[in-house]
C-alpha cells in the first residue's frame, strides 16, 4: 500500500477532548442552582432579562463579527456571547426596564470584547464593564430590585413581569416604585443598599439588621441565592473547569477584611458571614472573577488577582458610593492583570539559582 | 529690602547646589551608548546594494541619522523600517517603491561556461563575496553575497542571475511544504 | 567536589522528586506489548540514508554497482561529529541519490538504495574483547565505527556521550519510554535484560559514572522484573522506577525527577556531572562491544488501531514504512494518519517511502477516536491549563500570544528556548490549537533572524575591510605617481634634452587649445542639427550631411547626450551607447531596416551578444572618460579620427575576447547594436527592441 500525506501538522497528534465550548457550556450549567434561588426570590423576571440578553448578546456578536469578516456561525457556536448574555442578566434588577438589558449586552459585546480584539483579547471583562456602564448611567433603574417574594405586597406573575420589564407597569398598573414597597408600605431597597443607607443616617448595624429584609446570617433570600452560585462553582471546580486559586483568594481576602473591621468596628460593618452571603459575592468569586481571559494567566497571579478582587469588594462595600462594588472592583482588578502577570511570572526550568 | 536680597540669595544657593548635583550625575551616570550611526547601521541589513541610493548601508545610516527618510531600504523590508522607527522614534511608513520592492532573499549565481573573465563583477562587489582572476572564471562564495544585486549590470556578457537564496532543513517552518504530496487513499 | 558528592548522595537515598505540570495521556501500550519482538521480513530494497544521528554526514565509501555485505560500512565518518551507516543486508548498491527523509518535513537527503540478494550474508563479527582495559581509547573508536547513536529520539552520537571530556558522577539509563502506544523499549528489557547490563557496564566503564540509576515508568512491571532481576548482584546499578506520567522520559524531566536538580538553561547534563543513555543504546552497545555487530537494526513498534497485528519488529535500518506496515497489516480508516514517533512528539509520515533510521522508534498509525485529529483552531481564552501541563513552567498562553505577533524580544524572555516542545500544552488546550507548532515556527524564525544577522555583521566587515583597502590602494597609486613624478623632475634637471622635449609638449598643447577655441564654435553652429537629428524617429537627415559635418554632428550629439545624461540618471548608460556607436562608421537606414526585419527567435540570442558588446563599448567609453580625468580632456579635443580609432580599438579588443566562429555572429550583433543606437535615439527603450525583435 503506497501512502501519502499532506498533514504538514505538528506534534502532538493527540489531544484533550474537552474544547472551549464545552468550557462555556458547563459554565452556563452551573449557574442553575444560583438561577433558580433567583427565580424562586425574584420571579420570572429573571428570565426574561436572560432571554433578552442571551439574543441580543447574539445579535451584537453576529453583527460586529459579519462587519469584522469573520466567520459568523463557528465563532458564535463557541458559546462564549451566550455566556455574557447570561451572567449580564444574573446581574441586572430582574424587573429593569428592557432597554438596560439591551444597551448593557450591547456594550458588553461590542465595544468590550469585539472591539478589543474578540474573544480571548478583551481586558476587561464583558458582562461586568457592560454591567458597570449600565451603573454608572442608569443608577436608578439598575438599583431597583424588588424585594424578595416574600416580602412583596403584591405577588408578580408571569405576565406583570412582562409587562413592567417592557411598559414600566404592571397589568394591574403598579410602577416599580410601588412594587418596592413592602408588607408594611415602606419602600425596600436589597440589604446592601439599605445597610448604607441607614449606616449613613446613624444607625448602628445591630439596628439595622433588625429589618424585615435580614434575617439571622443576611439579607433574605439573597444568602439562598449566594449558597446557589457557591454550589454552582463547587461543581466547576470539581470538574476542573475552573481553578481554585481565584475564588478562594477572593473569599479569604473578603472575609479577612470584613473580619478585622467587624472585630473593630461592630457597629458599622457587616459580619463576615454577612458579606459572604450578600450581594454578588459569591457569583463574582466563582463565575466573574474566574472569567479566565480577563483574569491574571499564572498561578501566583491568581491568587493576588482573587485577593485584590476581594479587598476591593470591601472597600467598596464599606466605603464606596455604590451598595455593591463586585463589578468595579473585578475591572480595577483587570486593569491590574498585566503589572500582575509581570511580575509573578513563574520561573521556567533551568533558571533557577543552583544552590 | 534685605528680604528680596535673602530671597535671591537663596535661590542662587538652591540654583548653584542643584546645578552641582545635576553635573555630578550627568557625569557619574553617564550612560555610553552606541553614536546614533551606529546604532542605525546595525539594523541595516548590510547589503551594500545602494538601493537607498546610497553606496553602502553605512551611508545610509549616516544619512538617517542626518533626518533622510528611513524607507529607503527594500532588502531589509517592513521589518528593517520598522526596527528604525522604533529607534528614530518616528512612525514606521510603508516601503518607498521608487527605491525597489521587498523580495525573497537571493543571491547572485554566474554561469560559469558564459564567463569571459572580465573581473568587473569582482570590482562591483561591495563585500568581495566574487572569487576570479582575469581571463578565469569567477564564481560567486554563496555564503558572503548579500544579494545585493550590484554584480549583474557591469557583467558584459550577462551571465549572473539573482536566484533565490538555499533554503535548509535547519531553519524549516512546519508549514513549508518542501516535497510535493497528496493523500492517495 | 562538594556538591557533587551531595548529587550522589541525594540519589542514593532512592527518592523520587517529582516534576511540575505533565499529563496523563491514555497509554495504549498493551497493543504492542503483548507478544515477543518479531524479524522484520527481509525487503528488496533498503534505503539507508547518509545521515542518521545529529552531526555530520559521513563520506560515502561504496560506489554505483557495488556488492556490499551485511555490517560493511557505507560511509566513513567526516571530521567533527560524525558517525557511519552500514549496509543492513548483503546486496548491491543501485542508487546512491536524495531520497525522502525521515524528518518532518520529508525533505530529500542523499540515501543509498541497496538491492538485497535475499542471501543476508554478514561480514565477520568484530569484537572488542578488551573492554575492561582502563584505556578507553580504543573502545569509543570502536563505539563510533559500529556507528552507534542514541537511539531513544535524537540520535546523538553516543561515542561523544560515551566518553564526556566532563568528569562524570552519575549515569541514567533512560527506560522510561513516556509517550503512549510505543513499547520498543518497554520488550526490550523483557526480552534482553541481561544484554542491556552489560551494555550499561561498559557504558559505566567507558564514562567512569560511580552510579547508575536506571529508570522505569511503573507501567511496565514485567519489564521492571527482569531488569531488578539483571542487576541483583550489581551495586552500582540502582533501579528508579518513576510514576507514570508523561514527559517523565524527557532528558531534563527525567534528571528533576531522580535528582532533584535542574539542567541550567542552555548547558547540558553533563554540566550536572550526569550522562544520560537510552535502554536501546546500552544494547546496541553490547552488540557491537561484546558481539561485534555494528548497527544496522533496531527495534520498532508498529501500532494503532488501524494497524491489523500491532507488534515490535527487530527491523533493519533502511526498511521503508510501507515495507513494515505491510508485514503487519493496516485498515485504513479515512484519511488515515501514519506517524513515525509517538503521538506526543511524532511527525506524520508524508510519504510511506521514508526509511526506518537510527532514530526511528514507532510507526503509529491510529484510530481518530483514540488520538483525535485537531480541529479548527479557535482563539486562546488563556484559560491557563497549557501553563498547569507544562513540565517547563513556562507560559504558553503568552508564548502564543507574542509567537503570533512575532516578539522575539519577548519569546526570548518568557525562555521559548527551554520549551522542550513535548506538546503538553497542545494536547491540553481546548480551543485546540497548535501550540508546538507555533513555537517551532517562532524558533525557527528566530534562529534565521540571528544568522541573518550574524551574516550582515560579517558583511558589514567584509564591506568596511573592503573600503579600507581601496583606500589604500589609492593612496599607495598616489604614492607612486608621485614618486615617478619626482623621478622625472631629478632626471629633468640632469639631462638638458629632456628640456626640449617638455618645450615641444608644450607648442603642441598650445596648437591644440588654439584648435579647441575653434571647436566649439563649430558646434553651436550644428547644436540645432543635432537636436533635430535626436528628436526625429527617421534617420534620414542623418545621411544628407556629409561625412566630416556627420562627425561633428555626433560630438554635438555626445555633448548634448551629456547634458541628457545629468538629467536622466537612470537611463544614463544606456544613452551613451548612442553617439559612439554611431559615429563609428556610417550606417545605412536601410541595414538597419534589414536587421530588425531579418531578426528571427534564433537570432535573439546574437542580439544580446550584441546588446553586450554595445554595453561594453559604453561602459569602456563611460569607465576612461570617469577613471582618467586627462584621457577625458584629450577626448573633448578629439578628432574625427581619434574617435573612430577609438572605436577600432574598441571593437578590436573585444574581438580578441571572442572564438573565431563567433565573428560573424559578432558582425550581425554590431549590426543590431547600430540599430539599436538608432532606436535609442528615437527614444526607444532597448527593451522595446527586444519586444519588437521577439515579435
Amino acid at each position: 500500500m503506497k501512502f501519502m500525506s499532506n498533514a504538514l501538522m505538528s506534534s502532538p497528534h493527540g489531544r484533550v477532548r474537552q474544547s472551549t465550548n464545552q468550557v462555556m457550556r458547563q459554565v452556563m450549567y452551573a449557574t442553575a442552582a444560583g438561577l433558580a434561588a433567583q427565580l424562586i426570590f425574584f420571579g420570572w423576571g429573571v428570565l426574561i432579562q436572560i432571554a433578552l440578553c442571551v439574543t441580543v448578546a447574539l445579535l451584537a456578536e453576529a453583527l460586529v463579527l459579519s462587519l469584522r469578516e469573520k466567520p459568523v456561525r463557528a465563532t458564535l457556536s463557541d458559546g462564549s456571547a451566550i455566556l455574557t448574555g447570561l451572567l449580564l442578566a444574573l446581574s441586572i434588577p430582574p424587573l429593569a426596564p428592557w432597554w438596560i438589558a439591551v444597551i448593557g449586552t450591547a456594550f458588553s459585546i461590542i465595544i468590550v470584547k469585539q472591539m478589543y480584539g474578540g474573544l480571548g483579547f478583551n481586558l476587561f471583562n464583558p458582562a461586568m464593564a457592560g454591567y458597570v456602564v449600565l451603573l454608572i448611567s442608569f443608577p436608578v433603574a439598575m438599583t431597583n430590585w424588588q424585594p424578595p417574594a416574600e416580602l412583596m405586597a403584591q405577588s408578580i406573575t408571569y405576565l406583570d413581569a412582562i409587562t413592567i420589564i417592557f411598559t414600566d407597569f404592571t397589568i394591574d398598573g403598579y410602577s416599580m416604585s410601588q412594587l418596592k414597597l413592602g408588607v408594611d408600605g415602606i419602600s425596600m431597597a436589597t440589604p446592601l443598599d439599605n445597610f448604607k443607607t441607614q449606616l449613613g443616617q446613624g444607625f448602628t448595624a445591630s439596628e439595622i439588621t433588625q429589618a424585615p429584609i435580614y434575617n439571622e446570617h443576611a439579607g433574605i433570600g439573597w444568602q439562598w441565592i449566594n449558597l446557589g452560585y457557591l454550589a454552582g462553582g463547587l461543581w466547576l471546580l470539581k470538574n476542573g473547569i475552573i481553578r481554585w486559586h481565584i475564588p478562594l483568594s477572593l473569599l479569604a481576602s473578603l472575609t479577612t477584611c470584613s473580619f478585622l473591621y467587624y472585630a473593630i468596628n461592630p457597629d458599622l460593618g457587616l459580619t463576615p458571614v454577612a458579606h459572604l452571603l450578600s450581594g454578588a459575592t459569591m457569583f463574582a468569586a466563582f463565575f466573574i472573577a474566574t472569567d479566565p481571559v480577563s483574569a491574571s494567566t499564572t498561578v501566583k497571579g491568581r491568587i493576588w488577582f482573587g485577593a485584590v478582587i476581594g479587598v476591593l469588594i470591601f472597600v467598596i462595600r464599606q466605603w464606596g458610593g455604590y451598595p455593591d462594588g463586585v463589578a468595579f472592583a473585578v475591572l480595577l482588578a483587570n486593569m491590574m492583570v498585566p503589572l500582575i502577570d509581570y511580575y509573578t511570572k513563574p520561573t521556567a526550568y533551568g533558571h533557577k539559582a543552583r544552590g | 529690602m534685605s528680604i528680596i536680597f535673602y530671597s535671591l540669595l537663596a535661590l542662587a544657593v538652591l540654583a548653584l547646589i542643584f546645578g552641582a548635583v545635576l553635573g555630578f550625575a550627568s557625569i557619574k551616570y553617564k550612560v555610553e551608548s552606541d553614536p546614533l550611526v551606529d546604532q542605525i547601521d546595525a539594523l541595516l541589513p548590510q547589503t551594500q546594494c545602494g538601493q537607498c541610493g546610497y553606496p553602502g548601508c553605512k551611508p545610509y545610516a549616516e544619512a538617517i541619522a542626518n533626518g533622510d527618510e528611513i524607507n529607503k531600504c527594500p532588502p531589509g523590508g517592513e521589518a528593517t523600517i520598522k526596527n528604525l522607527a522604533d529607534l528614530m522614534g518616528v512612525e514606521p511608513k510603508s516601503l518607498d517603491e521608487a527605491h525597489g520592492e521587498e523580495d525573497v532573499k537571493k543571491v547572485a549565481y554566474i554561469r560559469e561556461d558564459e564567463c569571459i573573465g572580465c573581473t568587473k563583477c569582482i570590482q562591483a562587489c561591495p563585500v568581495d563575496a566574487i572569487l576570479g582572476a582575469s581571463k578565469l572564471m569567477h564564481t560567486v562564495i554563496v555564503d558572503e553575497c548579500t544579494g545585493c544585486d550590484l554584480c549583474v549590470d557591469p557583467c558584459p556578457v550577462d551571465c549572473i542571475d539573482m536566484v533565490p537564496a538555499p533554503s535548509n532543513n535547519k531553519y524549516w517552518k512546519w508549514d513549508q511544504v518542501l516535497i510535493p504530496t497528496k493523500t492517495i487513499n | 567536589m562538594q556538591s557533587d558528592l551531595t548529587l550522589l548522595e541525594q540519589v542514593k537515598s532512592g527518592k523520587i522528586w517529582g516534576f511540575p505540570g505533565g499529563i496523563h495521556p491514555p497509554e495504549r501500550k498493551h497493543l504492542s506489548n503483548q507478544t515477543p519482538i518479531a524479524q522484520a521480513n527481509l525487503a528488496t530494497h533498503y534505503y539507508v540514508p547518509v545521515k542518521q544521528h545529529s552531526g555530520k554526514e559521513g563520506e560515502v565509501l561504496v560506489k554505483l554497482g557495488d556488492k556490499v555485505l551485511k555490517g560493511q560500512p557505507l560511509t566513513k565518518p567526516s571530521t567533527g561529529l560524525s558517525l557511519p551507516v552500514h549496509a543492513p543486508t548483503s546486496g548491491e548498491v543501485k542508487e546512491i541519490k536524495p531520497h525522502i527523509s525521515a524528518h518532518a518535513s520529508g525533505a530529500p537527503e542523499l540515501t543509498l538504495i541497496i538491492e538485497a540478494d535475499g542471501k543476508d550474508d554478514s561480514v565477520p563479527a568484530q569484537p572488542f574483547n578488551d573492554w575492561q582495559a582502563p584505556e578507553t581509547d580504543a573502545l569509543i573508536e570502536h563505539i563510533k565505527s559500529m556507528g552507534i547513536a542514541g537511539l531513544g529520539g535524537a540520535a546523538f552520537p553516543t561515542y561523544i556521550k560515551a566518553h564526556p571530556a566532563h568528569d562524570i558522577e552519575l549515569l541514567i539509563i533512560n527506560a522510561v519510554e513516556c509517550e503512549p502506544y510505543i513499547t520498543a523499549d518497554d520488550v526490550l528489557m523483557r526480552y534482553h535484560a541481561e544484554e542491556i547490563i552489560e551494555g550499561v557496564e561498559i557504558l559505566l566503564h567507558t564514562t567512569g559514572a560511580k552510579l547508575c540509576l536506571f529508570a522505569i515508568e511503573d507501567n511496565k512491571p514485567e519489564a521492571i522484573e527482569v531488569i531488578k532481576k539483571a542487576c541483583e548482584h550489581k551495586n552500582n546499578i540502582d533501579v528508579r522506577v518513576v510514576p507514570t506520567k508523561y514527559p517523565s522520559g524527557g532528558e531534563k524531566q527525567l534528571i528533576q525527577l531522580l535528582t532533584s536538580q535542574q539542567v541550567p538553561s542552555k548547558k547540558l547534563p553533563i554540566d550536572l556531572s550526569i550522562v544520560m543513555q537510552n535502554v536501546g543504546t546500552a544494547f546496541a552497545i553490547k552488540k557491537a562491544v561484546i558481539d561485534g555487530l555494528p548497527l544496522t537494526e533496531r527495534v520498532v513498534t508498529v501500532t494503532g488501531e488501524s494497524i491489523t497485528n500491532p507488534q515490535n519488529l527487530w527491523t533493519k535500518l533502511g526498511t521503508t514504512v510501507e515495507d513494515l506496515v505491510a508485514q503487519c497489516g493496516i485498515t485504513a480508516e479515512k484519511d488515515q494518519r501514519l506517524i513515525m514517533g509517538g503521538p506526543m512528539m511524532g511527525f506524520n509520515i508524508l510519504d510511506s517511502q521514508m526509511p526506518v533510521v537510527k532514530a526511528t522508534n514507532c510507526i503509529l498509525a491510529p484510530s481518530k477516536y483514540h488520538v483525535p485529529p485537531r480541529g479548527v483552531e479557535q482563539a486562546c481564552i488563556r484559560c491557563g491549563d497549557c501553563a498547569a501541563a507544562c513540565p517547563a513552567e513556562l507560559l504558553p498562553q503568552q508564548l502564543l500570544w507574542y509567537s503570533k505577533s512575532q516578539e522575539h524580544e519577548k519569546l526570548e524572555e518568557y525562555d521559548l528556548f527551554d520549551c522542550i516542545e513535548c506538546g503538553a500544552c497542545a494536547y491540553v488546550c481546548p480551543s485546540q490549537i497548535p501550540l508546538v507548532q507555533y513555537y517551532r515556527n517562532s524558533k525557527a524564525e528566530i534562529r534565521q533572524a540571528e544568522e541573518d544577522k550574524a551574516k550582515a555583521e560579517k558583511a558589514r566587515i567584509r564591506f568596511e575591510q573592503r573600503q579600507a583597502r581601496l583606500e589604500r590602494e589609492k593612496q599607495a597609486r598616489l604614492k607612486r605617481h608621485q614618486e615617478a613624478a619626482e623621478r622625472r623632475r631629478q632626471a629633468l634637471n640632469q639631462d638638458d634634452s629632456a628640456k626640449d622635449k617638455i618645450a615641444a609638449a608644450l607648442a603642441r598643447a598650445k596648437a591644440k587649445k588654439q584648435q579647441q577655441s575653434e571647436a566649439p564654435k563649430e558646434t553651436g553652429k550644428l547644436e540645432d542639427t543635432s537636436t533635430a537629428v535626436d528628436n526625429s524617429t527617421d534617420a534620414a537627415p542623418n545621411q544628407a550631411i556629409d561625412p566630416k559635418d556627420k562627425v561633428a554632428a555626433a560630438i554635438a550629439r555626445a555633448k548634448a547626450k551629456k547634458e541628457q545624461k545629468a538629467k536622466q540618471a537612470l537611463e544614463n548608460s544606456k544613452s551613451e551607447q548612442a553617439p559612439y556607436a554611431e559615429s563609428k562608421s556610417s550606417p545605412t537606414h536601410e541595414a538597419q531596416e534589414q536587421a530588425t526585419d531579418e531578426k528571427t527567435p534564433e537570432q535573439i540570442k546574437k542580439e544580446r551578444v550584441a546588446a553586450a558588446i554595445a554595453k561594453a563599448k559604453a561602459k569602456k567609453a563611460k569607465e576612461s572618460s570617469n577613471e582618467n580625468e586627462q584621457a577625458a580632456a584629450d577626448k573633448s579635443t578629439m578628432t574625427e579620427e581619434s574617435i573612430t580609432d577609438k572605436q577600432d580599438v574598441d571593437a578590436s579588443e573585444s574581438q580578441a575576447l571572442k572564438t573565431p566562429e563567433q565573428i560573424k555572429k559578432e558582425k550581425v550583433a554590431a549590426a543590431i547594436a547600430k540599430a539599436k543606437a538608432k532606436k535609442q535615439q528615437a527614444k526607444h527603450n532597448a527593451d522595446t527592441l527586444t519586444e519588437q525583435g521577439n515579435e
